[in-house]
């Protein structure tokens, strides 16, 4: 079995029109046996950036804590907030530091990222375990239901979906994912994040 | 200081002098003044870093000497003192900007950056078995989160920010002289002409391509913020800092 399976979980982030969404299930397993349905895998990094850790249970803790400590060091030390495309290298560098012994992570992020003109572009990226980015226009995934997540996201994305559309889409894609998983489901939470707002909803899933 | 050659506190470098002072980092200062001027101005639209450089004879390849040093495509230093350390400082620096970009997939802004070496500074006023480096820096760079910014170093490991600023041989007069000239709405090509001028007003010998070396900082437009931005990911941004060549001098110097 491998370690990549081990606690089980999925996250998934998707581009919408001036928004991004970022959904992870809600299951924390002991191989097969569930242990927790109240296991959130997506941290808040900045008021406009999300950071998704499906993976190892213990890494996404530490790596939880790790970012933050980092972030909030940037944030001092440059008298601002970080901006997604940079948070995504500092994610991917600091995988790298452990090429020979990685995290068992596969960070996915999502954010609003400002423009030279003072507008904002959605953002999403998602990496490997040691840190190989992955920019996408569309949607990320990873997790144990990676595979189920890639189909269905393929099957119902559309570019320049509003908000609320998103939210319906992402939502969709995720709970037909995570029950087409073992490892995978025990309920959802999704973050919809907009310029001027951030709308998160916990969906209820089934508990087989 | 008790007596003319610094009296008992001048050889300790840590150690404070009953009045408060650190004597050796008050003559890392007078080796900064003893060396050739330079001085930046920050314009509107950019800034313009500017120095004298002097040779003891004629017999020495003067190609060889670099006074305006860049550290990444965004920043460039000029430095009154003492030529090694300097050297050292810039290695230093540029070596920081590389450990920064391959963290964060950007170069440092230029605040970032002159922390990094204002640190580099202090810690030599308090490590054992080292002296502070001899030199003041000017530190100009550009970042799209401050703009154009100029930063002045001294051997204590202080910083500040200037609009203007001059530094080593003749930097009271120089500054004195930046004073009346400055105001807040001198474009770049100004700024070059009034650092020239600067530089005449205490420049012993021939003012030339040769003996004069500057530096710029350019303003990108919003039209080459928006192409960087999509490069930025895959190719390289455009460099805002960049070393005057001979010629460019010349003709500056012929205005």
């Amino acid at each position: 079995m491998s370690i990549m399976e081990n606690n089980g979980g999925s996250v998934i982030a998707m581009v919408g029109k001036e928004c991004v969404a970022i959904a992870c299930d809600l299951r924390l397993g002991n191989q097969a046996l569930g242990v927790s349905s109240d296991f959130q895998k997506i941290f808040p990094v900045t008021d406009r950036i999300f950071l998704g850790l499906p993976g190892l249970g213990t890494d996404v803790t530490t790596l939880k804590e790790l970012f933050r400590f980092r972030v909030n060091m940037y944030t001092i030390k440059e008298e601002r907030e970080i901006e997604p495309e940079t948070f995504a290298h500092l994610v991917s560098s600091t995988l790298y530091e452990h090429r020979f012994g990685p995290y068992f992570i596969e960070p996915v992020m999502a954010g609003l990222s400002k423009t030279p003109s003072g507008g904002f572009k959605p953002f999403i990226a998602a990496t490997d375990l040691i840190g190989c980015l992955n920019f996408a226009k569309d949607f990320v995934v990873a997790g144990t239901a990676s595979s189920k997540l890639f189909g269905v996201a393929e099957g119902l994305w559309e570019p320049d979906l509003e908000p609320e559309d998103l939210f319906e889409t992402i939502s969709q894609t995720i709970m037909n994912a995570v029950d087409r998983d073992a490892y995978s489901g025990w309920g959802c939470i999704v973050h919809v994040i907009t310029k001027d707002q951030i709308v998160t909803r916990t969906l209820k899933a089934r508990m087989d | 200081m008790a007596s003319a050659d610094g009296g008992a506190y001048s050889f300790s470098l840590t150690t404070f002098s009953p009045s408060g002072k650190l004597v050796q980092i008050e003559h890392a200062l007078a080796a900064v003044s003893a060396g050739t001027t330079s001085l930046g101005i920050k314009a509107s639209n950019g800034i313009v870093i500017a120095t004298e450089k002097k040779t003891s004879s004629i017999l020495i390849d003067d190609s060889m000497l670099d006074k305006v040093a860049v550290v990444c495509p965004n920043i460039g230093i000029v430095y009154s003192g003492m030529g090694p350390d300097f050297r050292v400082l810039i290695a230093k620096a540029r070596k920081s900007a590389q450990a920064y970009w391959k963290i964060y997939g950007e170069y440092p802004p230029t605040r970032v950056l002159t922390q990094e070496l204002a640190t580099v500074m202090q810690q030599a006023t308090q490590s054992g078995g080292v002296r502070p480096y001899g030199v003041s820096l000017l530190v100009a760079g550009w970042d799209i989160n401050r703009g154009p910014s100029l930063y002045q170093v001294d051997p204590s490991g202080s910083f500040w920010a200037w609009k203007a600023s001059a530094i080593g041989k003749n930097m009271v007069n120089a500054k004195t002289f930046l004073e009346k000239r400055y105001n807040d709405d001198i474009s770049l090509e100004d700024a070059i002409h009034t650092a020239l001028l600067t530089l005449k007003e205490g420049f012993e010998g021939q003012m030339t391509e040769k003996t004069i070396e500057i530096g710029i900082v350019t303003v990108p437009s919003a039209a080459e913020l928006e192409e960087g931005k999509i490069g930025g990911e895959t190719g390289r941004p455009k460099p805002t800092f960049r070393k005057l060549t001979e010629e460019e001098v010349r003709d500056y110097l012929a205005l």
